[in-house]
């Protein structure tokens, strides 16, 4: 019992309700802003060390013991995923307040910031199923309005439909959750863990389990279900978009990797090493040829978020430690680098006025620091060591061999290289060769749109030296997953 | 009783599912609202129906319905209501910016 956990959800619910009052004043939402996710971020960090040291903490919300009432839960991996989310808070936050258009901070960009980070939060803590779909909502509500603010006519066609895609998929969410309840009699996740275990996951209970990897799939953005994430990332402004790209799909697969190792865990043979496994090869590869195919700055990085999902849930498909912990450890990199990396676009997009890559050119020699950083974020992306994206890649493709399953093996090194094709392509087209841009363009100053963002280069690098203790806390989560019976015995006091 | 409000919920789901697929953006909009109400009274038929009971224990502990899908239907009407309205206002602007609600024409770019 701690009320502490409450305060990642609690502090920034306040803060964007708060924020209401002020939307006629700009400078002092920025200050209110900032200050409170300063706050929440060495809060998140404590957190995080509290746990990681005294072990997991519950909360049974308004005194009503699970399984009955409402319980927050929060082990390593959810605190690990709410410093995450704090930390790409607080850089596209300052990021924002050099580039979001102060009519666009009039019109409740502030309070929706802090409503996303509140659902995403919410998400990661919680240790109710239904309660899950309700933070769900509360974030893809708060991202329905980020992502239209501004209204631009690409705007409201884009968000149209990936709110109607994500008002299907949580319909879909409430289907499945009806089923559930019908059998197992119970919302409360670690209940259900119990209650399936009992049961032997086969006839209905297998539809229900691929049910539920259909929703996460489409929030998460998986093969085949990734389709609408490319057009409606691109829209936005780039501080959005990365905040999207870092966050928002990532809430879809942790909540797959909580569901799937927690409740669904009887069947690993199907859900995990067919089902899972495939679905993470094809969108590793469906993902990158996208990206392969694409002339655009935010184009090509909207596809590489989809191509790494693959990664990640390719970790989930295999089910060993080694390759939940590469997994792990790759979620924390990707989300570090995929904001990074979107950042970087936007900033690129300051100076030349476009994503289109054809249109760009020598930045390296107007803009050297901005080009240097996207360069570290870009070969971290591709896997070269000592950055961190080699240390997530390794343990994933080992633990392939290990199980000899050779063609996700292959595909993922595969995906690799074509990763780095296409960064080099960025590289080549936006920052080497001639200059484009004009010579007033080239006088733009990045440097407030390069400092948030140094933050992110710096992670990067420290997780790639640093991998040594960064993946014996990765391999502490996997640990933790693979045994929920220590989850369920904590929620459920017994 | 069962078989009857599963007849309901198959009508919702296929007429929703029908407008869904339609190419008018107002059509759409409409068919999120009947899939949720099917997907409501799905919530409230699996967790097995009972008549003429309240959701509340009396003191003999017997003869009550489950409180907690009623509690899980409010919570997601209230949630698809404020859906509904957002994306009602959502359809409507972009009616105005683009001057058509036809689907096919929201298309985007040609080349893709």
């Amino acid at each position: 019992m701690s009320n502490s956990i409450m305060l990642p959800v609690l502090l920034p619910f306040i803060t964007g309700a708060v924020l209401i009052l002020f939307v006629k004043r700009p400078m002092l939402q920025r200050i209110v802003a900032g200050l409170m996710m300063i706050i929440l971020t060495g809060f998140s960090l404590y957190l995080a060390a509290d746990i990681y040291q005294n072990g997991m903490k519950t909360l049974a919300v308004g005194g009503w013991q699970a399984p009955f009432g409402i319980v927050l839960a929060a082990d390593n991996l959810a605190a690990m995923m709410v410093v995450l989310t704090c930390i790409v808070g607080l850089v596209c936050l300052f990021y924002s307040f050099a580039t979001i258009h102060t009519e666009r901070e009039r019109h409740y960009y502030y309070p929706f910031y802090f409503f996303l980070i509140t659902g995403v939060n919410g998400s990661f803590l919680t240790g109710d199923l239904f309660n899950l779909f309700v933070f769900f909502e509360v974030m893809l509500l708060a991202s329905y309005a980020l992502m239209v603010i501004g209204g631009t006519k690409y705007q409201l066609r884009e968000t149209m439909k990936y709110a109607v895609i994500n008002v299907f998929s949580s319909l879909l969410f409430l289907v499945a959750i009806a089923y559930l309840y019908s059998v197992a009699g119970t919302v409360n996740m670690a209940h259900l863990a119990q209650r399936v275990g009992e049961l032997e996951q086969t006839g209905i209970l297998q539809v229900i389990a691929i049910l539920f990897f259909l929703v996460f799939g489409i929030k998460g953005a998986l093969f085949p279900l990734y389709f609408w994430l490319p057009r409606s990332y691109y829209g936005p402004p780039a501080v959005i978009t990365a905040l999207f790209g870092g966050l928002l799909t990532k809430v879809g697969v942790y909540a797959m990797i909580r569901v799937f190792t927690l409740i669904f865990n009887h069947d690993i043979a199907f859900t995990h090493h067919i089902l899972i496994a495939a679905a993470a090869g094809l969108t590793m590869l469906l993902g990158v040829l996208g990206a392969v195919s694409k002339y655009d700055f935010k184009k090509i990085l909207a596809y590489h978020i989809i191509s790494q999902l693959g990664y990640m849930i390719m970790g989930l498909g295999l089910f060993t430690k080694l390759a939940l912990a590469g997994a792990i450890y790759y979620m924390a990199h990707h989300i570090i680098i995929k904001t990074g990396l979107l950042l970087m676009a936007g900033a690129a997009q300051k100076v030349t006025g476009t994503t289109d890559l054809k249109k760009m050119g020598g930045l390296l020699r107007t803009h050297p620091y901005m080009a240097w950083f996207f360069l570290i974020l870009a070969l971290s992306i591709a896997g070269i060591p000592p950055l961190s994206g080699f240390f997530g890649k390794f343990p994933l493709i080992v633990a392939a061999f290990q199980e000899q399953s050779y063609v996700i093996a292959i595909v993922a090194l595969v995906v690799g290289l074509l990763t780095l094709i296409s960064m080099m392509k960025i590289f080549m087209y936006a920052f080497w060769g001639q200059q484009k841009h004009t010579g007033d363009q080239a006088q733009v100053r990045v440097g407030k749109l390069l400092a948030p963002a140094s933050v992110l280069v710096i992670l990067t690098i420290a997780l790639g030296f640093g991998a040594q203790p960064f993946f014996t806390y990765a391999e502490t989560v996997a640990e933790e997953l693979l045994n929920p019976a220590g989850y369920i015995q904590t929620v459920l006091k017994e | 009783m069962e078989l009857l409000m599963l007849i309901v919920i198959a009508v919702l789901f296929g007429v929703g599912t029908y407008l869904l697929l339609s190419r008018s953006l107002l059509k759409v909009v409409a068919s999120l609202m009947l899939l949720s109400h099917g997907v409501h009274l799905l919530i409230l038929t699996m967790s097995g129906l009972r008549e003429g009971a309240p959701p509340l224990l009396d003191e003999s502990g017997t003869g009550a319905t489950d409180p907690l899908p009623q509690a899980l239907i409010l919570t997601a009407i209230v949630i698809s209501f404020g859906l509904t309205a957002f994306l009602i206002v959502l359809a409507y602007r972009t009616y105005k910016a683009h001057d058509t609600e036809d689907l096919e024409q929201l298309r985007g770019e040609p080349n893709e």
